[in-house]
């Protein structure tokens, strides 16, 4: 306890908490790694947490539901590959397009699963490990997704640092031109990384509506896409930093939150919008850091790629 | 095997063109939703499209369509100096967040005046707050070389959690039983910005719009700095040469963007909307981004790209209403609208050829 | 008037008037109807198309309703009911209060048409005004409560410091109080209706400050399952039933049921004695609609909250009667005193006892 506020539990809680926009993040992390912008995250959560749903009920296997989930997200992820890599369509717009259809879509979808509750998702058992002081509850109270989400991040970063596969999205995303010189296949590679994206984000609003409410209800990822966005800003665009972009924004609605019930009258506004302006500052100093070698955002960020340019 | 072949010069035809197509595809698109909703995808697409212009009580809905245009067309023909310069403004939504703040507590700081003066000050004060939000992602970048779009869009859910704390702290409206949002000001005479001419819509705001849109279209079209901006978004090296000091672009474009968009801000809270409330941005600045693209960043093509969505809205909740629509479908529809706009873009700038050469 | 309107021209009149003639008796009344949320979100406008379906079970062919979901607050609200008022209806009801001044813009324009707006405190002679004494619910929940808390900690999820949740947080403290001298409330604001991550951290949240009674004022079933997670929590349904938790943690619930008001506003069109007035509606006219109390509940508190609130409905009890003093130890009621309707409608004070500190 530090002045009513229960450490334990706040990271216990922040880890749960942060899971879908960690998934959606790592997965949009990868995304932009190959140079593609997607802003369209919010949609694909929500088709995800729609698919996911539908298919955990239908089935009663919250696996097969997160599966399908992913499987949601990355269909409206290759939608969005279609019309920016093959129709070479604007990557904002498109995006911000992408999130309106996955939002309209997924209430069409949605009709008819309002009040039903899925299939729950256990908690994994550790037996006496749960018991351990201080760790215990930290790292041994969890279902298997926050787990699978943890190791997810830790493949993508290991595959992004150490792989070809990862040297190839990393060239793609530098230059698209160089890299397409060099014999690799700019678009198979993006759409690729684009389908990861959605997968990821979709298995993030999968949690959401199988795990953290549970229940189907339209419009329920309530702006988890756009954090989302903000933390792979926010770990300049590395898999490890995205871990504790996620908890530094989880972790301040869950700390301003327990703040509160501890009898804390504190100017909520004004402490939500301290992760935001920290993710400002962080991009400054590393820009200014970088300034005169290499850049934290991959510098084919939103520029279209067409072979013959 | 299908390739695209880039055109020497962009194809006008097809610049006219894919839009007619682009929305022809979406009602053939969007009629079959409709069919599989059990709705008469005729009587749908009748009911979006035609109805709000020329059905019954148009005159009406025509007024709306201007108010509804107005934000989305000022705020685009910002945007869209700055994305023809290579420098993306995407937190449009967060000036006009600023500039509706700044020009409301201008208003109602001297609740309640009667001056002349108020309205005019609030105008500069809405265009001020607007820059100033949007000067913080110019200077980084001049400064530091911190990426706009990033900032810019950063500073949106920060000007979005300040206006949820002016709403429900300093500018509270005292008489309203503690419920948030601000005095009305629609009700404050000098503050208020009216129909001009009752029925028509048209505001200052829709005045703006039309200022702005001739204005982009002397900058970009008949104005060596318009050409500089260009030559700039297409060829930055060249731009050096021609004298483009990259810094100064930066601020004036992001500049200008700002303070159009906070203009939009503040002609939406003195007029149709009246008051600062917690949820008093309603997506704007993002669509305008929208707009921008789907008027590909040409003065005519915004102007033409507001009123379409404008109409997508009215007609939207037109065939929720008469038809009972979910407010869902028409959500895919507007999407479907949009991918097929900007998808079918790409042949003003590029051949199909089919057939196995690999260009 | 404005100064700036002076070309003010009646084309908007011209269209009401023709919109606002009386119907031919043959026609069915055209009823109105916009939600802030969608018709799906479970909870506060899902409860109000309740309403909408149970004016058309009542009165079959008589009535024609329509509905506009997802309207947001401001000039879109405004527009939507203007082309509900265009399209014939001749009664509407804005069911948010955010829609208040849009309300009344168009109320002005089309003085035939009759409108019902809830929760608002602005009418005319063409808009009535109507709310629900939600607190009636808050009383019978802090009675459970106060008996059933093992940690005497009850917490409230609150979503905006507003008189109707602020007037929810006190009837729940005294009433816990009163049958539990040692309990203590825990105040967490979310700001917002609907936002289910948030709701289930507040959740957790309080559930870590040692709450074991969970009262929310917001509309996601997302505390409900942290309580279920926590295992020895109880919880309330709030605006639906909330009835896929029950027995455990959702031991009762508060309502938001508008079909008795809806029929009986609807009734009085057809029968044209609708007058303009202001309903604060409690559990005697059905508006706020006690869930059933389940058997996680000791059958002796259950007699006691269903008691209280027969004799709320009955109008025996007023659950704010003094003596009561606000939070800063000022006296507010004296003994035996009720607080006006009026007085409650813009609460924005604790009642002493309460920790917590009201945001200003």
């Amino acid at each position: 306890m530090m002045g009513g506020i229960d450490i334990i539990v706040l990271i216990a809680t922040l880890m749960a908490a942060s899971t879908p926009v960690l998934l959606a993040a790592t997965g949009e992390l990868v995304a932009e790694k190959s140079g593609v912008l997607n802003l369209g995250v919010e949609g694909m959560m929500i088709m995800g947490a729609v698919g996911g749903f539908a298919v955990a009920t239908a089935t009663g296997s919250p696996v097969l539901g997160f599966a399908a989930g992913a499987v949601a997200g990355a269909l409206l992820a290759l939608l969005f590959a279609v019309l920016t890599q093959i129709f070479l369509s604007n990557q904002v717009a498109t995006g911000l397009a992408l999130t309106l259809f996955g939002l309209g879509l997924s209430a069409l979808i949605g009709k008819g699963y309002e009040g039903v509750r899925p299939p729950p998702t256990a908690k994994l058992e550790f037996g006496p490990l749960a018991d351990i002081p201080v760790l215990g509850p930290i790292l041994f109270s969890h279902d298997w997704v926050v787990y699978a989400s943890l190791v997810l991040v830790a493949l993508t970063w290991a595959v992004l640092k150490y792989t070809r596969a990862g040297l190839i999205l990393r060239a793609v995303g530098e230059s698209h031109d160089a890299a397409h010189a060099l014999g690799y296949r700019v678009v198979a590679v993006r759409f690729a990384a684009l389908a990861y994206g959605g997968a990821l984000a979709g298995m993030g609003g999968a949690y959401l509506s199988l795990v953290r409410v549970p229940q189907w209800t339209e419009g329920m990822t309530a702006g988890a896409g756009w954090i989302a966005l903000a933390i792979v800003v926010f770990a300049s665009w590395r898999a490890e930093r995205v871990l504790i972009g996620a908890y530094l924004f989880g972790g301040i609605t869950a700390l301003q939150l327990q703040l509160q019930a501890a009898g804390y009258a504190i100017p909520v506004h004004l402490l939500s919008m301290a992760p935001y302006v920290i993710t400002i500052i962080v991009l400054v100093i590393l820009s200014a850091a970088h300034r005169h070698g290499v850049a934290a955002a991959p510098a084919a960020l939103g520029r279209s790629f067409h072979a013959s340019n | 095997m299908i390739t695209l072949i880039k055109r020497p010069t962009p194809s006008k035809g097809w610049s006219y063109a894919t839009p007619v197509v682009a929305v022809l595809a979406t009602m053939v698109a969007g009629g079959l939703l409709f069919a599989a909703l059990g709705k008469n995808p005729v009587e749908a697409i009748r009911v979006i499209f035609w109805d709000p212009l020329f059905g019954a009580n148009a005159a009406y809905f025509r007024s709306q369509l201007l108010v509804k245009a107005a934000p989305l067309i000022l705020i685009a023909s910002g945007l869209a100096v700055g994305f023809r310069a290579g420098i993306w403004n995407i937190g449009a939504e967060g000036q006009y967040i600023i500039g509706a703040i700044c020009g409301a507590a201008v208003a109602l700081s001297v609740y309640p005046a009667e001056s002349a003066w108020l309205f005019p000050a609030m105008v500069i004060a809405g265009a001020l707050g607007g820059l100033l939000w949007g000067m913080i992602p110019a200077l980084l970048k001049t400064l530091f070389g911190t990426s706009e779009i990033l900032v810019s869009l950063m500073l949106v859910y920060v000007a979005q959690n300040l206006l949820a704390y002016v709403a429900f702290g300093p500018l509270k409206n005292p008489q309203g039983y503690g419920f948030p949002g601000s005095r009305n000001l629609q009700q404050y005479p000098s503050a208020h910005n009216p129909e001009l001419i009752a029925g028509t819509g048209a505001h200052w705001g829709v005045m703006a719009a039309i200022v702005a849109v001739i204005a982009l279209y002397i900058l970009m079209h008949r104005h060596i700095a318009g050409f500089r901006i260009r030559v700039a978004g297409e060829a930055p090296r060249a731009a050096r040469f021609a004298g483009v000091v990259p810094a100064r672009l930066v601020v004036f474009c992001l500049g200008l963007s700002g303070a159009l968009a906070g203009l939009a801000g503040l002609f939406e809270v003195s007029g149709p909307s009246g008051q600062i409330t917690d949820s008093f941005n309603a997506g704007y600045g993002f669509t305008a981004i929208i707009v921008a693209f789907l008027g590909r960043l040409h003065p005519l093509g915004i102007l033409l790209a507001g009123l379409l969505m404008a109409l997508t809205y009215i007609g939207g909740d037109m065939a929720q209403l008469i038809l009972q629509l979910p407010a869902a479908a028409i959500q895919v529809f507007q999407g479907m609208l949009l991918f097929f706009l900007l998808g079918f873009d790409v042949l003003t700038n590029y051949r199909i050829r089919i057939g196995g050469a690999r260009a | 008037m404005n100064r700036r309107s002076f070309l003010a021209t009646t084309a908007i009149a011209a269209l009401a008037s023709a919109a606002g003639l009386p119907a031919l008796a043959a026609d069915p009344l055209k009823v109105g109807f916009i939600y802030v949320g969608p018709v799906g979100d479970m909870g506060w406008s899902y409860q109000h198309d309740l309403g909408r379906r149970a004016i058309e079970a009542e009165y079959g062919d008589k009535v024609v309703t329509t509905f506009m979901e997802s309207v947001p607050e401001g000039p879109d609200a405004e527009r939507a009911l203007t082309q509900l008022a265009l399209e014939g209806n001749t009664l509407i009801f804005a069911t948010s209060f955010g829609y208040m001044d849009a309300v009344m813009n168009v109320a002005a324009k089309f003085p035939n048409v009759k409108f019902e707006h809830a929760t608002g405190y602005k009418s005319a002679d063409n808009v009535a005004t109507y709310d629900a004494k939600f607190f009636q619910g808050r009383a019978i929940q802090g009675t459970i409560g106060g008996r059933m808390t093992k940690t005497n900690k009850i917490g409230y999820i609150g979503s905006f410091p507003i008189p109707e949740v602020i007037q929810g947080i006190n009837a729940a403290y005294i009433h816990a109080k009163k049958v539990n001298p040692d309990v203590e409330m825990k105040v967490v604001w979310a700001y917002t209706w609907f936002d289910p991550a948030k709701e289930a951290d507040a959740a957790a949240a309080l559930i870590a400050e040692g709450v074991d009674v969970l009262l929310q004022h917001t509309d996601s079933t997302a505390p409900q399952a942290k309580a279920q997670e926590a295992g020895n929590v109880i919880t309330f349904g709030q605006a639906s039933d909330m009835s896929a938790f029950a027995p455990m943690p959702r031991v009762s619930s508060t309502i938001d049921n508008w079909a008795p008001y809806y029929i009986k506003r609807v009734g009085a069109m057809l029968d044209g004695s609708w007058k303009s007035e202001a309903t604060w509606g409690g559990i005697d006219t059905g508006m706020v609609e006690i869930g059933e109390i389940s058997s996680a509940v000791p059958e002796e508190v259950k007699a006691e909250a269903l008691a209280l609130k027969d004799k709320i409905a009955a109008g025996e009890y007023h659950p704010f009667t003094g003596p009561l003093n606000k939070q800063d130890g000022s006296a507010w009621l004296a003994e035996g005193v009720m607080a006006e309707d009026g007085e409650l409608a813009g609460m924005n004070f604790f009642v002493e006892g309460i920790t917590a500190e009201l945001p200003k």
